[in-house]
């Protein structure tokens, strides 16, 4: 009898290049992408070594970590070091040879958003990146996680990976979504549930009915945060939307290749019977409008609840508690649509994507920005911003009264000049609330798109449903 | 990478959950392009104030643990970003031994790469140590990576279990990549194999 096997077993299996007795294996690369801040010491490395690329062909740089977001950005970037991290990344993409978006391009954006944008992310695919945000790419059915710099040195020079074999997690979201509840909505909750450490060892499979009604845009954020859960990786067996969204995309396969392609990526699923190491299976109308309250992304809560006491919890995590109210500034047992917030981020590889800007437009319709609050939309790609422009979205979201800006990563991390200062308090669609993460002294709630727009309305915490 | 094979030092408690990369080396200390020079900048919003005077309460800020060579700490260490930043400003501090009950998985491999060692135990060994670990400079530990052993300030000793290759790469410092090079052919074969089977790629 035929093993039954999971998709990422499936996966797994299609790239090994060699397996030690003790199951460490040589895993193969299909796609790398790099960007400007974990790259520069791992090229440096390869010069050291005299080692060169590869596989320059499948290799794709974009800088987007530390890249200004304000129109002005042609002049060039004021930070030094920042500037030094991109003019480095110029540098090392053209003296290696590997495909490149400059920031002066339009195709140049978040790096987990390109990449699929322009078909470099396939179904079936192996792809890496210096950055934990890569799980974004397994909503197409890709083996996709993060590595530091030195594993990127490692793929730059063998395309391929020294891994062990993580544990299969299945993560099952039946039934439908409620009105007002989006993807982010959906894989907060998961993080709610599992928490931050729940999917440590795992790969994780989303699959279910909420699942496959998904968007791909939304199978990405759902994806996207898998490592927030602790997983190696998120996965989604890839089905006729994917392939739509595929199709036709400068980098996809075509005619002979398409059809090849297809076939094979058809196989590209969970075989019945197959065993999961971890299961765990959420009614999706059980699923809330929900923002994080403290700084870590499993502190979820549905936006009609009331801010926790430390005393509600076990163990290591009164006292995680306690600080993280602390910090964020909070009253155990206020309502959370009682916080008032100072700004508004739209954007990220989270939540950076055309549908998203779809989603806050719905929501500003015959409202506008809150006298006082600082609101900001900043596209995931210079391919993003300009449709949104040709849709008519941008003119209605600066009418509304946000600032629109180039493509960047900008204040989901704030390692450019988009940062909150001490004390202030953000609506986030990122995927972060750490302490310091949007700036010293920030306070960051993550929240879907719809709802930061409804922050945005209100100036505080709100309940998108009243919208 | 320097060879891994025992150390005695001394232990600073760090007793919060979901230590995250953020809190390790903030974001403002990424812009550089070299891998040295991080350690200052270790746990820095934790150990500075606004206007960059030490924060006394802070532990690796003590007299007695400014030499500190392990770091015993609570739950889901390294969370968040792969940033290999931050194991490279532990590296800078000092630091080449990290106690845990769990790590995430990203910084748990970028230690390794930089010949620190994360040592995995269970929730009573680790408050055990955090225990010792509370005892200023007296609170030294010696971990032998050979015989996967933590002995503890009064002579007991606590056995860890590790990854095989793992613990030989660190043991013998090794450069991953040189030995990865030596399957070239393995590679090209099967890059040539997978060529045929799935062209598009």
């Amino acid at each position: 009898m035929k093993i039954k096997t999971t998709l990422y077993d499936k996966i797994w299996d299609h790239h090994v290049v060699s397996r030690q007795s003790d199951g460490t294996c040589l895993l193969y690369i299909d796609r790398h992408l790099v960007h400007e801040v974990t790259s520069p010491q791992a090229f440096e490395g390869l010069r050291m070594s005299g080692r060169k690329v590869r596989a320059p062909h499948k290799t794709i740089a974009v800088p987007d970590h530390n890249v200004p977001t304000t129109i002005d950005r042609t002049k060039g970037i004021d930070n030094e070091e920042s500037r030094i991290q991109v003019e480095a990344l110029d540098k090392n993409a053209k003296d290696f040879g590997i495909n490149y978006y400059p920031v002066d391009d339009v195709r140049q954006g978040i790096v987990h958003i390109v990449g699929p944008e322009q078909g470099w992310t396939l179904p079936g695919m192996t792809v890496v990146c210096g950055d934990s945000h890569t799980a974004t790419h397994g909503a197409f059915g890709a083996l996709a996680h993060g590595i530091g710099t030195s594993e990127v040195e490692h793929v730059l020079a063998t395309q391929t990976l020294i891994q062990k074999k993580s544990k299969n997690m299945k993560v099952e979201i039946t039934g439908v979504l409620g009105a007002g509840v989006t993807a982010k909505d959906v894989t907060l909750s998961v993080i709610g549930r599992t928490g931050t450490a729940g999917g440590t060892g795992h790969v994780i499979e989303y699959c279910g009915d909420v699942i496959k009604n998904l968007s791909i845009e939304g199978r990405m954020t759902v994806c996207n945060m898998a490592i927030e859960g602790g997983a190696r990786a998120g996965l989604i067996a890839p089905d006729d939307k994917t392939f739509e969204y595929v199709k036709g995309r400068p980098h996809a396969p075509v005619g002979k290749n398409w059809k090849l392609a297809i076939d094979h990526w058809n196989t590209l699923k969970t075989d019945e019977g197959a065993v999961f190491d971890q299961i765990v299976h959420i009614n999706g109308s059980d699923i809330e409008p929900v923002v994080t309250w403290g700084t870590s992304p499993e502190d979820v809560l549905p936006i009609t609840a009331r801010i926790p006491q430390p005393e509600d919890f076990d163990g290591g995590k009164v006292d995680a508690v306690r600080r993280s109210l602390e910090y964020m500034g909070l009253k155990p047992g206020d309502n959370l649509q009682d916080v008032a917030i100072d700004t508004v981020f739209i954007g990220s590889c989270t939540n950076g994507r055309i549908e998203d800007l779809r989603q806050v437009v719905d929501i500003m319709k015959g409202h506008s920005v809150k006298d006082g609050i600082r609101a900001m939309i900043v596209p995931g790609s210079g391919l993003v911003k300009k449709q949104a422009e040709e849709e008519g979205l941008a003119q209605k979201l600066i009418e509304a009264g946000f600032e629109w800006r180039m493509a960047g990563c900008s204040m989901c991390l704030a390692m450019n000049p988009d940062q909150l200062s001490p004390g202030e308090r953000c609506a986030a669609t990122s995927n972060r609330n750490f302490e310091g993460r949007q700036g010293r002294g920030g306070r960051t709630h993550l929240m879907s798109p719809a709802m930061a727009a409804a922050a945005a309305i209100t100036g505080r915490l709100t309940d998108v449903r009243q919208f | 990478m320097n060879k891994f094979k025992t150390l005695t030092g001394v232990a600073a408690p760090l007793p919060l959950i979901n230590i995250d990369t953020d809190m390790l080396i903030p974001k403002q200390f990424l812009k550089t392009i070299k891998r040295t020079g991080l350690g200052v900048h270790l746990f820095s919003e934790m150990r500075y104030d606004e206007i960059g005077e030490e924060v006394k309460d802070f532990v690796l800020n003590k007299s007695s643990y400014r030499d500190a060579e392990i770091l015993v700490a609570g739950d889901n260490f390294g969370c968040g970003s792969s940033r290999e930043h931050a194991p490279w400003a532990l590296l800078d501090f000092g630091i080449k031994i990290i106690i845990s009950s769990s790590f995430a998985d990203i910084f748990y491999n970028n230690c390794f790469k930089n010949g620190i060692l994360p040592i995995i135990v269970d929730n009573d060994t680790r408050d055990d140590l955090l225990k010792d670990a509370e005892n200023g400079s007296n609170a030294r530990l010696t971990v032998n990576l050979e015989d996967q052993e933590i002995t503890r300030p009064d002579g007991s000793k606590v056995p860890f279990e590790i990854d095989e290759y793992k613990k030989h790469c660190l043991i013998e410092g090794l450069d991953d990549i040189a030995v990865t090079l030596d399957n070239r052919e393995k590679i090209d074969i099967f890059e040539s194999n997978t060529f045929q089977k799935f062209p598009w790629l």
